[in-house]
Formats: structure tokens, sequence, C-alpha cells
């Protein structure tokens, strides 16, 4: 029938159009969580008891850029303190050596954290996994807790060994989950499993420390868990920096056989995709983006759950666009969290971890509602 | 053309052999059935030849090359598996799921190319009303026809397809076959079929190889391997074959004890 040839390819054209404006579509959302980031950190950026308006916020850090990469070896040799006392005025100081540094922790673990929770779920194939389903949160909290408690660990520095600790504490967890599932099968089930009884193991034992330890330092550690960007401090962004800037293009990288994953292990194998090798390197890359985020952290919960979802439901399920998008939605939401994070009356922080999921919940419960579709 | 030669393949999981000694060789546009009773090793076998499990002894030959030495790529542009049940557990448009077929061909981005083998292969199984679907608001029947674009829009020269039809109304199991058969006969490619019903595969299969307990039973032309007695043998049931319209049809009459 040439009739039907004719509306055939007329209806290619159609497809074609439309798949390149769903396309576009989450190329713009993307877009548009860039700028959002950037604006709310502006906000952010003028919070606090000293008046700076969120223009002059912006041309703070659009020059102090060229004026820090400029005295950059001034600022190695001395400190970053002494650098903004010498070239800064008061209101660049503020804005550079105050307000700065949490605020673009909250952009860094935000992006962490989305990123790794997506990746966590591609890999065990789970839309309920999140960054600390395989028990790294637990393994984190006993590293700190064993600095804090003990004052003993793997490094020497009061700040710096208990972010040293949790991290390397951190990525023993998923070595053991690594080693597991190389004796016995990489199948989501054994990591799911190992995970599980590794939390235990590791909360069991920060109990442990917890009922012997002091007063003042256990409270410590209960704060230490809530997560926090109150520690914030440039070097420690600078690591942070590191460690995404190498797991994330790698992890982009697995997009497509993470996607192939969605479909199925024996699917993904007639694909091409080596589903074992993939399956460890996303989930080591996931690990260490985690352990890089909230060694400095605390563990700040409901991002890497919920980010991912978040997105999922807005722009589908395509690893390509999801894991930037998820990493940038998790950003705004740590972001906004952390503006909320500071009451106008109290004079200190409330620890962010406790207000993501205040903020996250209700956000969540929202689409649920809004949408009739199943959600994974 | 691909040559697909199986070659003394034994498999098993635990000590229990699964496969024992199986040899196959597949002809050029060839659709060729496996059938059996539950547990007889066809999709072992099915998976052992795309490499998704890999046999203990024996050797799986693609073109005189072992599939063991070749790289996983390469492997999936010449053959392409869809297994029993496919669960996509993310959500995922019709489009994006035939496009995952590229995957072999493609590297990070997508190229004109493959979009437009998508639309293709969309248009030839008739798809297209569904591109901008999310695949899991479709019946099972809808799924199942996506999975074989995908496998399609892989250009493989053989496919492997595992009880394709299982789970399908009586429409769907003739269309998803007659998408498969014109596939075989226009693409000159071959396909290797795991299937129970064996009307379906006496009426769409050239050749079919009947396994029982690890071992091929039967093979050759539907006609020779779907009797009486070899069906009494490997299911232990007793059946009437009949002739219709030049078709052959298995009727079943009860199960008896295995002669």
């Amino acid at each position: 029938m040439p009739e039907l040839k004719i509306n055939g390819t007329e209806k290619s054209a159609e497809i074609k159009a439309e798949y390149k404006k769903f396309i576009g579509r989450k190329i713009m959302f993307i877009f548009a969580t860039t700028i959002l980031v950037i604006i709310i950190a502006g906000i952010a950026a003028t919070l606090g008891p000293h008046q700076i308006s969120i223009t002059e916020v912006y041309s703070i850090v659009w020059y102090g850029i060229p004026k820090i990469l400029q005295n950059l070896d001034f600022i190695l040799t001395h400190s970053f303190k002494d650098f903004s006392l010498t070239y800064f005025t008061k209101e660049e100081s503020i804005i550079w050596f105050l307000r700065l540094p949490p605020i673009v922790m909250a952009i860094l673990a935000g992006i962490g954290l989305g990123i790794a929770g997506t990746t966590m779920q591609g890999v065990v194939r789970n839309p309920l996994a999140s960054p600390y389903t395989l028990g790294i949160s637990s393994a984190a909290g006993f590293g700190a807790a064993l600095a804090i408690i003990l004052g003993a660990g793997l490094a020497t520095g009061q700040n710096i060994i208990i972010a040293v600790n949790a991290f390397f504490f951190a990525l023993c967890s998923s070595f053991i989950i690594y080693g597991i599932s190389r004796y016995k099968g990489v199948s989501p089930e054994t990591m799911i499993l190992a995970g599980i009884a590794l939390m235990y193991l590791f909360s069991a034992m920060t109990g442990v420390l917890q009922y012997f330890g002091e007063e003042k330092a256990v409270a410590e550690v209960v704060y230490w868990m809530f997560g926090s960007l109150a520690r914030a401090s440039w070097d420690k962004l600078f690591v942070m920096f590191i460690v995404l800037i190498i797991c994330i293009p790698l992890i982009m990288l697995k997009s497509w056989d993470l996607n192939a994953l969605s479909a199925g292990d024996e699917r993904a194998k007639s694909l091409g995709v080596n589903v074992d090798r993939t399956r460890v390197v996303c989930f080591m890359l996931a690990s260490l983006v985690t352990a890089g985020v909230i060694c400095f952290t605390g563990t700040i919960g409901f991002i890497g759950l919920v980010a991912p979802h978040m997105c999922r439901m807005i722009i589908g399920g395509d690893n390509r666009y999801l894991i930037p998008a998820s990493g940038l939605f998790g950003a705004i939401v740590l972001l906004s969290a952390s503006i909320l994070a500071r009451p106008p009356i109290a004079p200190s922080f409330i620890p962010v971890g406790l207000v993501t999921a205040f903020l996250g919940v209700p956000m969540f419960l929202y689409l649920i509602l809004r949408r009739r579709k199943e959600f994974w | 053309m691909v040559k697909l030669e199986v070659k003394n393949v034994k498999f098993r999981y635990t000590s229990v052999p699964i496969l024992r000694d199986v040899c196959i060789e597949l002809a050029e546009s060839e659709m060729l059935g496996v059938v059996g009773p539950n547990g007889s090793g066809k999709s072992t076998l099915l998976r052992c030849i795309d490499r998704i499990l890999t046999p203990q002894e024996g050797c799986i030959l693609l073109d005189g090359q072992d599939i063991k030495e070749m790289h996983l790529m390469d492997l999936a542009k010449k053959m392409a598996y869809i297994p029993q049940s496919t669960t996509q557990v993310f959500p995922a448009s019709v489009f994006d799921t035939v496009l995952m077929g590229r995957r072999p061909h493609i590297g990070w981005r997508s190229s004109e190319e493959d979009i437009e083998k998508v639309l293709e292969t969309l248009k030839l199984l008739n798809l297209e009303d569904l591109a901008m679907s999310d695949i899991k608001s479709l019946s099972g029947g809808q799924q199942q026809k996506i999975f074989i674009a995908c496998a399609l829009a892989q250009e493989p020269k053989i496919l492997l397809l595992d009880e394709p039809t299982s789970s399908l109304d009586i429409r769907h199991q003739l269309e998803v076959l007659d998408i498969i058969k014109n596939s075989v006969v226009e693409k000159g490619i071959s396909a290797i079929i795991a299937i129970h019903d064996l009307n379906l595969a006496a009426r769409y299969t050239d050749r079919i190889i009947m396994m029982n307990g690890g071992h091929i039973y039967a093979a050759g032309v539907p006609s020779s391997v779907l009797t009486p007695e070899n069906i009494n043998h490997a299911y232990g049931v007793e059946v009437d074959v009949i002739n219709h319209n030049g078709k052959l049809y298995v009727l079943p009459i009860r199960p008896v004890a295995k002669m």
C-alpha cells in the first residue's frame, strides 16, 4: 500500500522531531538546575550578620577569582587566612573566607551524593538504594567515632584525623563488599546483603565505643553523624573537589552500561556489556565519591536516595542525563537545606543533615502524589 | 553470513550436568526451534551460545572462531539474546529502549545513523505509535515486541530467543513469530528459538531439535521430530499428530509413563 508508506516516512520524521525535543528538554533541565544552583548559592551568601547584597556577592566572587589566581604562591606559602587579611577588603574576606566554604561544600556534597545515589541505584538495579545502602555511612561513622572517642587513628592533627579515619573506614567497608562479591559472584543480592551485614557490624562497633566513651566525646560523635557543613574550609574542599573531578567523569563514561544493566544482566551481557566489571567499577567509584564527601560532612541523609528519584520522575531514566541532573538537583536540595538550617535568632547552625529530610520529604511526597504512573 | 557450530558442549551448575555433549550446526537464514520439557537444557543452551554462561567442555564456533576468544562487543554485533522475561527496573521510553540495541555499535554519543536505525526498526515492527511511551506502561505483548525491536536494532546475524511467546495472547504470539520469521527471511539472519508450544514450533521453524535431559534427543525437519513416539519419550505425553491444511498439529491426549 503506497499510502501507508508515505504516512510511514512522515511518522518517522514526527517521532524523530519528538525524540529531539525530548532530549532538548533534558538538556534544558540540566541547564536550568545549573542556573538555580548559582542563584541559590548567591542568596545563601547574602545571609549573615553583615549585610551584603546579592549583586555584591556575585561581583566579589567574580573579581576575587583572578585576585586569588594571581597570588596563588602567596596563598601556598602563607595561608588563605593571611591572604584574605592582606589582599581582601572586609566584605571580600567575609564572603571568601566565611560564607563561601560551606556554600561550596553544600554544592560539592550535593553533587557527589546525588551522583553516588544514582550510580548505586543503577548498580544494584534497585530504586530504593542510596549511597548508604551498602553500609558505607556506618563504616565512616565508626571511623569518625574511633578518632573522636579514642583520639586515635591513622593520621595526626585533631580535625583531619576524623576525616581521614572516616574516609579510610568507609572505603574499608566497600573493599569488604568487593571482596565478598568477587568470591560469591557480583550480584545485586550479594552486595545488598553484605552491605546490610556490614552496616550492623559497624553500628555495633560504634555503639561499643559510645558506651565506653566520655559524654562530651559521645555528643560530638552524634553531632558528626548528623552531617554538617560547618566544618568547611578551602583545603578540605580542594580534596573533595579532586575526588569528584576524577570519579564523576569516569562514572559518566559508564552511563550506557548502567542503562543496559537496567534491562537485566543477561540482556546487558548480550549487548556486549561486561556486567561484572561495570558493576564493580561503578560501585567502587560511587563509594569513593561518597567517602570523599561524608568524611568531611558527616552522613547527610536523604539526598542520595531522593535526588535520583525526583530527576527520574522529571527527565526519565537515561543515565547519560540522569547522572548530571541528579548531581545538580542534590546540590539544590543541600543548598536550600543549608539556608533553612540557619534560624534567624539562634547563634549557630542546625546540622544541615537534619534539615535535608524536612525539606526533601514534602518535595518528594508532592511528586509522588502528583504522578499517576508507576515510579520504577 | 555467519556460521554457528556448537561442538560437544557440556555444562553444569553444580555436579548435575545440564547439557551433556550437545552439538548443533546452524544453517544460513534458518529458523531453528529448540523444544523439550522443562529443565531439559533449552535456556542453558541459548545462554551458552551467547557466552552468558561458559560451558565446562566443548566449544562454540562463530565462523570458525571460538566465541571465548572474541571481544564481548564483537560478539554482541553478531548475536543478540532475548531472555524469557525481561524486567525493566527504571522508566525508559520505547525509543531509548530500542536505541539501547545500538550499544555495541556506538560510543558515548548516539549518531544520526543510530537514530535512523531505530526509526527503521520501529516502523518495521509497527511500533511507531508507541515510540515515546514509557515501556513500563505497556502490556506484556507490546513489551516483548519492543525487546525484539531492541535486538533487531542490534543488527545481529543470529537471534537467540528464549520462549518469546510464553506469556503472550494468541494474536501477539503469531505477530511476534511473524516478525521474527520476516526478519530471518528479509535480512538473511538466523534465529534459534526455545519454545514450548509445539504447534507454533511446527508452523514457524525450518528445523527442530528436541532436547531431553541435556541431550539432543531428535533433530530434523518438524515432521520428522514431532512424532507421537518422540513426544511420548521426551515429555511422557500421549499425542495425536495431525495434518490440517498442510500444517502439522500436535494434539495432546493424556500424560503417560515415559517410554
